[in-house]
């Protein structure tokens, strides 16, 4: 699912002053999320071409065009994005919600926060990787928050790239600016995609989008814990 | 009061004898002259010696100052003169200290040296909510030791948001022998064994509120660790106590607990254990009820008859609890709805069928808390019985960004029709519109707290589509008494100019994901001069926004911005700048960064300070 930020080319100059300074002045009228400033002054996707299709940027854009004569659209956002402490609900009352729950169907007790880093980002953002349940949702929810990431399709069942080819998989990074890739239980940076779903969220500790050039190096490794897995 | 009075006259008798301190004291003329006014022969004929206009001065002082009990009244007081400061302190035996850093216990105990009572507030608020990595600070350790040295006499212990363990209870069990009221709210780090020390040691308690506390199991039978005997026991609560209880325990206490108006339990008791209890303490005011669940769901052998022992508790006001339901035992309460005046059912997934057969008979109610699951049609029969109502609180029953909202504008604006006396409301939703808004400022001039959560971020007015700023711009407008405002929703800096304009007695704000750039920052700073509490997150302020404020930091409580666009350098200028202000900046997590966010502020959380940095602060904050 690809989705692209539309953009016009004074909002891709790379800018790393603090907002409100004199630099790109954000399109006039638009009332943008704060993640959503930061992302576009960093600039970071280049890809002028504007697809339409991708609910999740419509989401994006259609706050930030509040003002501006486009019409509104409320759809709401498809993928489950989780922001730590919100909504503003002491865990005591949660837990109480939980424990008290006499019907089945209450939320998992434990959440799996992980760090989500963006290269480039003077931020980092936390997801709780057990809202999610594919690939695909981890994804959506990741270009929420870095506007401008791309995860690019995954093919296979369960969504998963394949691992095993080296020449397929080699392309695959290079055609990605941001490579999503993991640091798993051992302390080794892996490739997202590698695993099934659930066994990714039990060994997944922190995630980083990688420059595509940097993520290079990471794919060959990839395979080979991959072969040594299957 | 008596036992003030008393005091006061044995003091003065010490007043009026030569005092060896006193002599050396500076005399400001203006109180010289005071004194001379209040010299009367009646005290002069009393004198062994002549007494300076010092002496007078102090005793008149100390028998005037008793009746003030406000701490902004005595706070004033205290600034006229160096006489009348240390007065002041002489008679000060409550005191609050509203961020516990802002002093070091020793200060506390070198000026006030008569104290019976202590306030203390620890963590800022958004601790609550996973923003600050655990283990920042907070200890009551120091306090209680200082304390325990400087006043054996200490009666009672409010703690918020403070790191407590099981040694500080013990401590404080045994360095107070008339030790009265214990109250633990959202504190963490203690467990049922503290808990039983307390419950052992301190012969006089009379209030030992545990809430909304984390409490570690340390599977102690803490409530048979009360003396046999009767106790001195106005109120207990417990309900956040999540172990199971000796009832039998229990049920001998309250038995001998003939003072007892306040009883919480937790939701290990079962709805017949409650009305074991009920029936041994009918004089109960303000009753936590547990699961209100029977134990025991086989029909057939007969049911206590709940709704009588509800009936024979003819002084009961206040029902919470009803943790874990079961709904057919509800209309039990009947009998008590008409003299209800606070109900909490925010832990209950009450729908509005389930209700309205309740509230209906609920005239005087003046607290009401719920979950959101009452829907709208819920709050429309609120709004038509309880005319009475001062404060709502309404909470999600799915507290998830995404979740579908049950509740609207339309119970809102049905609530400010009908509730024209509300002062309070903190309510949570996914749709709301401005015209609700100011229908609700227009409708409820009495309002001082006004907290809206629109759960999704940044959505608008879901009618109109514009932001959200001409209804809270009402909301400031019109609500001229509001103290303590939170605000959410899309929100442009349009918002925070009329929050400035016309906001100048808020006191606490609250904003999350609104503004679009450091204006919004600097209206408010410039705007409210009764600003106390500003808490900030996710919004696009940085150090420019950061610098408006400076004039104010220092007659502020604190500052917090996390997840915000501040530099570190901003920070540190800030710091530099302002020597009575403490800088922290930290993280979120307590594990150090990566070096390519260190330019990056996380959070920066400051606060005035008499004594400089602390001295506890972990790895993870860094103090500028």
């Amino acid at each position: 699912m690809m989705g692209s930020v539309e953009l016009n080319l004074r909002e891709t100059e790379l800018c790393l002053g603090l907002p409100g300074g004199d630099t790109a002045t954000p399109v006039t009228g638009n009332k943008r999320g704060f993640s959503e400033t930061v992302d576009l002054k960093l600039n970071l996707n280049n890809e002028p071409e504007s697809k339409v299709g991708s609910t999740t940027h419509d989401v994006v854009t259609a706050v930030s065009k509040e003002k501006s004569s486009c019409p509104k659209d409320p759809a709401k956002p498809p993928a489950k994005t989780q922001v730590v402490g919100w909504p503003p609900v002491r865990s005591y009352r949660k837990n109480v919600m939980v424990s008290c729950q006499k019907t089945t169907g209450g939320t998992e007790a434990a959440a799996a926060f992980v760090k989500v880093s963006m290269d480039g980002a003077p931020y980092l953002r936390k997801v709780d990787l057990k809202m999610y349940k594919s690939y695909d949702e981890l994804s959506n929810a990741l270009s929420n928050m870095f506007s401008s990431f791309t995860m690019g399709k995954y093919g296979g069942e369960e969504g998963m790239i394949d691992f095993m080819n080296e020449r397929k998989l080699m392309d695959l990074v290079n055609s990605w600016d941001y490579v999503p890739s993991y640091e798993d239980k051992d302390g080794d940076w892996m490739l997202v995609g590698d695993v099934p779903w659930p066994m990714f969220v039990d060994t997944c500790k922190r995630l980083r989008l990688m420059k595509g050039s940097d993520a290079i190096g990471l794919a060959p490794r990839a395979m080979e814990k991959c072969k040594s897995r299957a | 009061m008596r036992e003030d009075n008393l005091e006061m006259s044995e003091n003065v008798e010490r007043y009026l004898q030569l005092d060896p301190r006193s002599a050396a004291i500076s005399q400001p003329p203006s109180s010289s002259s005071s004194a001379a006014a209040f010299v009367s022969p009646a005290n002069k004929s009393r004198n062994c010696n002549s007494p300076c206009p010092d002496h007078v001065l102090e005793n008149v002082l100390e028998n005037v100052l008793q009746f003030l009990t406000s701490k902004c009244d005595r706070n004033a007081v205290s600034l006229v003169c160096k006489s009348w400061w240390r007065v002041e302190a002489q008679t000060r035996f409550e005191v609050f200290i509203g961020n516990c850093y802002s002093l070091s216990p020793d200060r506390l105990t070198h000026r006030f040296k008569r104290v019976r009572s202590l306030v203390l507030k620890g963590k800022p608020r958004f601790a609550d909510f996973n923003l600050m990595p655990p283990n920042w600070g907070a200890q009551f350790a120091p306090w209680v030791a200082a304390t325990a040295k400087a006043y054996p006499w200490l009666e009672k212990v409010h703690l918020k948001r403070m790191f407590v363990t099981d040694d500080d209870l013990a401590l404080l069990a045994e360095s107070f022998p008339g030790f009265k009221e214990l109250t633990l709210v959202c504190c963490e780090g203690f467990g049922t064994s503290g808990i039983a020390i307390v419950a052992n040691k301190c012969r006089q308690l009379k209030v030992l509120d545990l809430i909304e506390s984390e409490v570690t199991d340390g599977e102690v039978d803490w409530i048979s660790c009360f003396p046999e005997g009767e106790t001195q026991l106005k109120s207990l609560s417990f309900d956040c106590v999540d172990s199971s209880i000796n009832f039998k325990a229990l049920e001998g206490l309250v038995v001998r607990s003939p003072f007892l108006e306040k009883l919480r339990t937790n939701r290990f008791v079962s709805l017949d254990e409650l009305h074991r209890l009920m029936v041994r303490a009918p004089q109960l005011t303000s009753l936590g009820t547990g699961s209100f669940s029977p134990e025991d769901v086989s029909q057939g052998e007969q049911e206590p008859d709940y709704a009588a022992a509800f009936r024979a508790c003819k002084s009961l006001v206040c029902l919470s609890g009803f943790k874990e339901f079961t709904p057919e035992y509800l209309p039990a309460i009947s009998p008590v709805c008409a003299n209800l005046t606070s109900l909490n059912f925010s832990y209950a997934n009450i729908s509005p069928d389930m209700l309205k057969p309740i509230i209906r008979n609920c005239h005087n109610i003046r607290v009401f808390w719920a979950l959101d699951s009452i829907c709208d049609e819920g709050l429309q029969a609120v709004a038509a019985t309880c005319k009475e109502l001062r404060e709502l609180r309404v909470f999600p029953f799915d507290p998830r960004e995404d979740s579908e909202g049950p509740i609207s504008e339309v119970g809102f604006q049905a609530i400010s029709e009908g509730c024209r006396k509300l002062e309070s409301i903190l309510y949570f939703c996914q749709r709301m519109t401005n015209g609700a808004l100011t229908a609700m400022s227009e409708n409820c001039p009495d309002l001082t707290v006004f907290r809206l959560c629109i759960m999704g971020r940044h959505r608008p007015d879901h009618v109109t589509g514009k932001p959200m700023d001409e209804g809270f711009g009402a909301i400031v407008k019109n609500c001229k008494k509001l103290t303590r405002l939170a605000v959410s929703g899309l929100l442009t800096d349009e918002a925070f100019s009329y929050i400035g304009e016309y906001g100048k007695l808020i006191r606490t704000l609250t904003v999350g994901f609104a503004g679009d750039s450091d204006m919004a920052l600097r209206y408010v700073l410039e705007g409210c001069p009764k600003l106390q509490k500003l808490e900030i997150r996710d919004s696009p302020f940085g150090d420019v926004g950061l610098r408006s404020g400076m004039h104010r930091y220092y007659n502020m409580r604190f500052l917090w911005m996390s997840s915000c666009t501040l530099s570190r350098g901003g920070c540190r200028d800030v710091a530099h700048d302002l020597s009575n202000v403490v800088v922290e900046v930290f993280g979120s997590d307590d594990d150090d960064d990566d070096d390519f966010t260190r330019d990056y502020v996380e959070t920066l959380y400051m606060y005035r300070s008499l004594d400089g940095p602390r001295k506890d602060a972990p790895k993870f904050v860094t103090i500028l």
